[in-house]
């Protein structure tokens, strides 16, 4: 069920749009910054205050990948993986992103610190190698100076 | 004389944006007021027509054409959306956030004047989540905009009205097409639609739509205030304006920098990119960003506007260069770039979901040298499957672009890898 604060900050978002269905995407990432992902429940609570079916909800859920329909760490790590990271050497920083959090992309350190997953272009291919963690960019990243990134983020 | 610098004038890369009061200071929605005052919509339309401005975003298509598609009038469908194209996530591409979080006033002017001129009725800016810095950016300006009077009921009281809202994204390159774009505002799955009808005719919830990208909307208040004929004369050919071109790979200096339209792929390459970083040569470079055919080193010559690039066989694209150099393998650099093709496909179409998937396993085949005889020819095959009129979209016919290309420009060392059964570059 949704705390009456969700539901006020969800029906603020539709206001926004042209039809209630619109907020949908809107919907889904306020509920996932408040309860850390979207679960199945999640889904079913969206469609219920969107009048939407709870597929048509979970459509849309799997289809964006900063959806998260798994949980995921306390923080997210979104590493370039597109053309021009990959040219100045993002297979040494996934590598070395692996090797210390000791997993692979796609999943979640065992401490439950960070989630590590793969990203279209960041947009920062003149700072390549990039990433972001949370909502801070990172680019020129050398093992280093991703060591003195990771240490941070608590 | 240097050329002229339009778009990025109040630009500082490192400081904070100029806020609404230093945007004015500098002649900012002048346009926006000379518009609303003095032209009619068709005569905004009239002249971004006559300045010859085409789309920033990749497909070149003349704006003010496409903005004379939407139809007005008193028996005209309403409401009419304007939506500014904010999702740039076209790999090797950043001129989009350079602008967003260095001039965001100025983007803001564009879309009202752009929304004006096809007499929109709401305005919409859809942006990729993952451009944090932009989305601040952009939330300040627009709540000042608001207070300004410049956003909302009777702007300026010149009796039009526009409310615009910032809508933030949750990933996936296809969200950039600007009918999946559409749909994912209404809500749902990013898959493109079946065209025509057109966006123009039938777009947001079944009304006329415009889709602009960022820098197209850019240029608007310039052209406006100034004129076509000044902004025909920016160029160095045939294309007018200026252009954001960058270039990012093994280069010394990798950045962004605005030049007249048809600057040469050399002169950006060799002096703003200060050449190649030492010890590599340059072999050939995507002009546009991922979705456009190799330029090889011979055709450096070429001037970057549209009618250039595509008498060189490629296209301008985005005007990302993004370079390949001698150290790094083609192979597996245009596995790269068809893995990312493959898995941002939104598979509602087959050349495109099941094509793009069988490209990428070849050609991780043949980099892992246990390609076979017969692959290249494959993989010839599959880059014209995806041609023009077989998908929904554009996407494949992007993706081959650069697989076409690479097999025409480097086909020895797509040989050198199945004859050797290895990656000579590892």
């Amino acid at each position: 069920m949704l705390t009456p604060e969700e539901k006020t900050e969800i029906e603020a978002e539709c206001a926004r749009y042209v039809r209630k269905r619109s907020a949908v995407i809107e919907a889904l990432k306020t509920l996932q910054r408040r309860r850390g992902w979207i679960s199945d429940e999640t889904v079913r609570d969206v469609a219920d205050v969107l009048e939407m079916t709870p597929a048509e909800v979970d459509g849309v859920a799997t289809f964006y990948s900063l959806i998260f329909r798994r949980p995921v760490g306390r923080h997210v790590i979104l590493i370039c993986d597109s053309v021009s990271c990959w040219t100045m050497g993002y297979d040494a920083i996934r590598e070395h992103l692996q090797a210390k959090l000791r997993i692979r992309c796609g999943e979640t350190s065992a401490d439950g610190r960070f989630t590590l997953l793969p990203a279209s272009c960041l947009g920062a291919c003149d700072l390549a190698p990039a990433m972001m963690i949370d909502e801070e960019l990172y680019g020129n990243l050398t093992p280093p100076k991703v060591d003195e990134i990771l240490a941070k983020y608590p | 004389m240097p050329a002229e610098i339009v778009l990025t004038r109040n630009i500082r890369p490192g400081l904070e944006p100029p806020d609404l009061k230093a945007y004015e200071r500098a002649g900012g929605y002048q346009a926006l007021r000379k518009a609303l005052s003095s032209m009619t919509p068709q005569a905004v339309q009239e002249a971004v027509k006559k300045s010859g401005l085409r789309g920033r975003g990749g497909a070149g298509f003349p704006t003010g054409a496409k903005w004379s598609f939407v139809p007005l009038g008193s028996d005209a469908p309403r409401p009419r959306y304007f939506i500014l194209n904010a999702d740039e996530t076209e790999p090797g591409t950043f001129k989009d956030r350079h602008l967003l979080e260095g001039d965001p006033h100025q983007i803001i002017e564009g879309t009202i004047v752009t929304s004006y001129a096809i007499q929109a009725d709401v305005a919409f800016i859809f942006l990729r989540w993952e451009y944090r810095k932009a989305a601040r950016a952009l939330e300040k300006a627009l709540s000042e905009a608001t207070a300004a009077g410049y956003l909302g009921k009777n702007i300026l009281g010149s009796g039009y009205s526009l409310p615009l809202h910032l809508h933030v994204s949750a990933g996936r390159y296809i969200c950039g097409e600007e009918s999946a774009l559409i749909n994912s505002l209404e809500g749902r799955r990013a898959v493109p639609r079946a065209k025509p009808p057109h966006p123009t005719v039938c777009g947001h919830w079944g009304k006329p739509t415009i889709v602009n990208n960022v820098e197209t909307v850019a240029n608007v208040p310039h052209i406006v205030l100034r004129g076509p004929e000044w902004f025909a004369g920016l160029s160095l050919g045939a294309d007018s304006g200026t252009k954001l071109y960058s270039a990012s790979g093994r280069v010394k200096k990798p950045g962004l920098w605005e030049l007249p339209m048809g600057t040469p792929l050399r002169e950006i390459i060799e002096q703003r990119a200060g050449g190649m970083q030492e010890g590599f040569r340059f072999r050939g470079a995507l002009p546009g960003g991922a979705s456009t055919d190799f330029v090889p080193e011979d055709r450096m010559d070429v001037k970057m506007d549209f009618g250039s690039l595509e008498k060189a066989g490629s296209r301008l694209g985005t005007g990302a260069l993004v370079v390949l150099d001698d150290r790094t393998c083609p192979v597996g650099m245009v596995l790269n770039l068809e893995r990312f093709f493959a898995r941002e496909s939104c598979g509602w179409c087959t050349p495109c979901r099941d094509g793009l998937a069988w490209t990428a396993r070849l050609l991780q085949a043949i980099e892992e040298g246990e390609g076979r005889p017969g692959d290249l020819e494959t993989l010839d095959g599959l880059a014209k499957s995806m041609g023009p009129g077989l998908t929904f979209c554009a996407l494949a016919l992007g993706a081959a672009e650069p697989l076409a290309s690479a097999l025409r420009l480097f086909r020895d060392d797509f040989e050198r890898h199945v004859a050797q059964k290895r990656c000579p570059w590892r």
